[in-house]
């Protein structure tokens, strides 16, 4: 009965529930507020079910819906999904169950406003990857800067302010370069904003570079790509859990979605011709933060950086143009979804508790909460990329295709798999293993059912994706070869 | 030249400007024998409001006619002028009843001030409707003695009179180029009329040189009435000097009969012309953006802050009108608009604060907002994220189809410099945010009881951010209006 509808039900269920969350918000009966987001959190992950059971393995776009919006300047409401963007739809909704159920005896101080900012967030960011329609993409894609810039700035730590301005205002430069190109392209096909007429649009080698660079400051600021990535340490590590979780495992990904979505089929020659410049950024973000990821003292900023390294594979694998690196790249950011959420997540329990997130106020955890250290280093191994987990399938893969390209590219890259070691490990060793480190460490109690609940479910999802990633590579496959085959076609005439 | 003959038939155009007139005055007689008790002012104050409607009723009630030039080529009546009249006096509406409370606390609600609100509207309305140099400059006249003596009429306030003093100075200094360019016009072409002088333009008929200086003074003087840089130096001090919802009325209304006015003389009268004003307007908007963005962050008065913020927006209208055909008018017009409704969002958000003997002006004003009234701090959200340009508001649109129709007229570089300066705007409006949610209140916030403020700054915000969403019908309508009337 919704089935042409889903789209937009994955959209506008959030949103709504949000709204409603922030109708009904007090903050000294918070219980119905709660209860009201998780039932919206939950039903709009229930809503992309029916995304991941319908979806055909073809690289064609499905579930379309379409709506005139603005009919003056041909301005569409286009939605619709291919392999690429259903995952991360899916990935989205239910890292918004898991930031609602995480927040739940941490949040006291404006539950109602906390609680919409992510339910609309999350409603905003699936209608970034569900849009079709250029004006409607920027529409969702900047409106999410509201939300996440609220969430930054009013939870957030003692430095919350000038982190929440600093992404802000970053994110814009970059999105507004590419609003530019985007109606520069809306005159090059005569008067259309879809995106699908822009990949086909032919244009000179010029253009062409000039969009790429605009549509690059929009993305690699999000990926984040080495030298605009010093927004993420500061938005991260000031973020509450839940800010941390999102940007982590999905404002990130919006960006290196934007490459396939844009930057690749719309300017492919530019896209070959600045490969070289894309993957020594992407080799520096691998080497270089993986080195200054080492010798953070605060676990946050630590992951954090680790994410801007993993990213970097991601971009890595996208710019080698083999089949192998672009599966590689997606399953790394499904991966690193799960995997950074699920790090987050676990500082945050800890954080709850003794109100640090200095590696040097921890100590043997692993004596006062057994449970939570397991799942700790599980998801640290898993960020290692350690067989058997998600984050080794997706580097592995990249790692692969870059053989094909080249030895050295390949060597630097896999030299993330002794640094992430080392500093994953290095945190871990000093936080959870060896004596009790202080007295509040002593006094520590194990995870409770609620945090049980998240964890279990990443940690499944973590070692389901590291077993068999079949059924993902199955839906992504189909898309990129199609996408492959576009970026080898010349557009320049 | 047809003989003059008088029936009902060719002043029946201009029946929204007769009936104002003609309410006006009786609202001077009458507020004559309401003075005295305070519940008369209140009566004063309906009478202007119910005038207003009236006024609005009958223009809306023209929309639909056909085109008509008439009284002798002075006066037009066609769709721009309707849209561009229904909003100014829905504009000056929204503003008296957001500025009551605070002038009446402040003893300002007399007679006099209302009566020349009134009159100030007649100016605006005269200004969108003309059709000849004359008329034009008789209705920019009206509207702008109309606003020296609003802001000098708070007698007891040295800033006010110090701001009253300069409008008037630059202001008749303005006039003077504009008239003197107008002279030159006349001189160029032999005719004060639109259609005549836009005639002798396009084909050749005129004194080029000549026409070309003329061009120069009238550009001047209309940069100077709309506040762009290096034109805009009365702004801030007026601004800010003038009482709240003077500035209010100062800085909403007036931008629409502006844009009226630039249409009629620049896209239309001087059509044939349009190379040698783009390349003026280039400038103008050029520093105004560059004056208005940058300057606006070193302020720390809101009143100033949103007077630097006119300027750069002025800059993007007048981008708009750069772009020199109907798709760039047409967002010009569709920009003016959300203009004055986010202006009416900004400054009522001072209202709001402001309390007999507190001028909430400062931007610490603001601080902690949200804990006071989430509400009204999130109306004060979306008007300040619109005026950054950031969807889903209607700033965002307003600022895209200037920029689509710039683009399309080639003016890469002018896209690419806006940008890269919305960027740096954004700055000082995300301030105001910061304060409002992520810092605790100073002092004691205290929100207006008055329903009137409330009522307008909330439909305010919820029509920005409702024209964000669904923003087709306006711009359909923006569109049509110059597609009809250019």
């Amino acid at each position: 009965m919704f089935q042409g509808y889903l789209l937009s039900l994955t959209i506008w269920v959030p949103i709504a529930f949000g709204i409603a969350v922030l109708a009904i918000g007090n903050d000294r009966a918070p219980a119905p507020t709660r209860w009201t987001a998780l039932v919206g959190a939950v039903l709009g992950f229930l809503v992309c079910l029916p995304l991941w059971s319908g979806f055909q393995p073809t690289a064609e776009m499905q579930f379309t819906e379409m709506g005139s919006w603005i009919p003056r300047f041909n301005v569409n409401y286009h939605l619709g999904v291919d392999g690429i963007s259903m995952p991360l739809i899916l990935l989205n909704s239910l890292m918004t169950v898991l930031v609602v159920i995480a927040h739940w005896e941490v949040v006291t101080e404006k539950v109602g406003q906390y609680l919409a900012a992510f339910l609309i967030m999350s409603g905003l960011i699936n209608g970034t990857f569900a849009a079709l329609d250029a004006i409607l993409f920027y529409v969702f894609f900047e409106a999410m800067l509201i939300p996440m810039f609220l969430i930054i700035g009013v939870w957030g730590g003692p430095n919350r302010v000038y982190a929440a301005v600093k992404f802000f205002l970053y994110t814009l430069l970059g999105s507004l370069l590419m609003l530019a190109a985007f109606i520069y392209l809306y005159w090059q096909t005569n008067g259309s904003f879809e995106i699908l007429d822009f990949h086909e649009v032919a244009l000179g080698f010029t253009p062409q570079v000039l969009i790429f660079l605009a549509m690059f400051m929009s993305f690699a600021v999000k990926v984040p790509m080495w030298p605009v990535h010093t927004w993420l340490p500061d938005a991260h590590v000031e973020a509450p859990t839940g800010g941390s979780v999102i940007l982590a495992a999905i404002t990130l990904k919006i960006g290196g979605y934007g490459f396939l979505r844009f930057n690749l089929p719309i300017a492919p020659d530019a896209s070959h011709y600045l490969a070289g410049f894309m993957i020594t950024l992407s080799l520096i973000a691998v080497v270089y933060i993986g080195l200054v990821a080492l010798v953070q003292a605060d676990m946050k900023k630590l992951i954090a950086y680790s994410s801007i390294a993993h990213m970097g594979f991601v971009t890595l694998g996208f710019f080698i143009f083999t089949a192998d690196g672009m599966l590689g790249g997606i399953v790394q950011m499904i991966s690193h979804g799960f995997i950074s959420a699920a790090l987050f997540l676990c500082v945050g329990v800890l954080y709850d508790r003794v109100h640090s997130r200095q590696i040097a106020d921890y100590g043997g955890v692993a004596n006062t909460m057994p449970v939570f250290a397991a799942f700790f280093v599980l998801f640290a191994m898993a960020n290692t990329g350690l067989p058997g987990t998600s984050g080794f399938v997706g580097e592995f893969l990249v790692i692969l295709g870059t053989m094909k390209v080249s030895f050295w590219m390949t060597f630097l890259a896999a030299t993330t798999l002794i640094t992430g070691a080392a500093y994953t490990l290095w945190m871990i060793k000093r936080v959870v293993y060896g004596e009790v480190g202080n007295a509040r460490v002593a006094k520590l109690h194990d995870v409770g059912a609620r945090e049980m609940t998240f964890l279990v479910i990443l940690a499944a999802a973590v070692l389901a994706l590291g077993v068999y990633p079949k059924p993902l590579s199955d839906v992504v496959n189909p898309t990129i070869h199609k996408l492959l085959a576009h970026v080898q076609q010349s557009k320049v005439q | 030249m047809t003989t003059a003959t008088f029936s009902f038939a060719t002043i029946a155009p201009a029946l929204p400007e007769i009936v104002l007139l003609v309410l006006a005055a009786a609202l001077l007689v009458a507020d004559l024998f309401l003075r005295g008790a305070p519940e008369q002012r209140h009566a004063t104050y309906g009478l202007t409001q119910a005038a207003l409607a009236v006024v609005a009723a009958v223009t809306l009630g023209q929309m639909g006619d056909p085109s008509e030039v008439t009284l002798h080529g002075m006066y037009v009546s066609d769709l721009l002028g309707q849209v561009l009249k229904v909003a100014t006096v829905l504009t000056v509406m929204g503003t008296l009843a957001m500025g009551r409370q605070y002038l009446q606390l402040r003893g300002l609600l007399t007679g006099e001030f209302l009566s020349l609100a009134l009159f100030g509207t007649l100016g605006m309305m005269v200004m969108i409707s003309a059709h000849h140099f004359l008329t034009l400059y008789l209705g920019l006249e009206l509207m702008a003695l109309s606003q020296y003596a609003m802001v000098a009429l708070e007698r007891d306030s040295a800033r006010a009179t110090e701001a009253a003093m300069k409008y008037f100075v630059l202001g008749a200094l303005a006039s003077g180029l504009l008239l003197y360019g107008m002279s030159m016009i006349y001189g160029a072409t032999g005719s004060l009329e639109l259609t005549r002088v836009a005639d002798a333009v396009s084909n050749g008929e005129s004194h080029a040189m000549l026409g070309v200086f003329g061009l120069v003074f009238v550009v001047s003087g209309i940069a100077f009435k709309l506040g762009a840089a290096p034109f805009h130096m009365w702004i801030p001090d007026v601004y800010h000097g003038a009482a709240t919802p003077t500035t209010l009325y100062i800085g909403a209304a007036p931008k629409l009969a502006a844009l009226g006015f630039v249409l009629r003389l620049l896209a239309y009268g001087l059509q044939g012309m349009t190379t040698d004003w783009q390349q003026m307007l280039v400038v103008l908007a050029v520093c105004s953006l560059l004056v208005g963005n940058v300057v606006a962050i070193a302020q720390s008065n809101l009143k100033r802050m949103l007077a630097y913020s006119t300027i750069a927006h002025m800059g993007f209208l007048a981008l708009g009108i750069i772009a020199g055909d109907d798709t760039g008018y047409g967002a010009a017009l569709f920009y003016a608009i959300s203009y004055a409704l986010m202006t009416l969002g900004s400054f009522g958000a001072i209202l709001l604060l402001s309390r007999a003997g507190f001028e909430a002006e400062n931007i610490d004003d603001f601080r902690g907002l949200n804990q006071k009234s989430k509400w009204f701090a999130f109306m004060m959200l979306i008007v300040m994220f619109s005026l950054a340009g950031i969807p889903p508001t209607v700033g965002f649109f307003a600022k895209l189809v200037v920029l689509q129709a710039v683009l399309d007229a080639g003016y890469t570089w002018l896209v690419v410099l806006a940008v890269l300066l919305s960027v740096v705007g954004a700055f000082y409006y995300l301030r105001i945010v910061r304060l409002m949610y992520m810092e605790a209140p100073a002092g004691e916030i205290t929100v207006d009881p008055h329903p009137g403020t409330q009522w307008v700054l909330s439909i305010a915000g919820v029509l920005t951010l409702v024209f964000g969403i669904l923003p087709a019908p306006l711009l359909n309508l923006c569109v049509r209006a110059i597609a009809a009337s250019m």
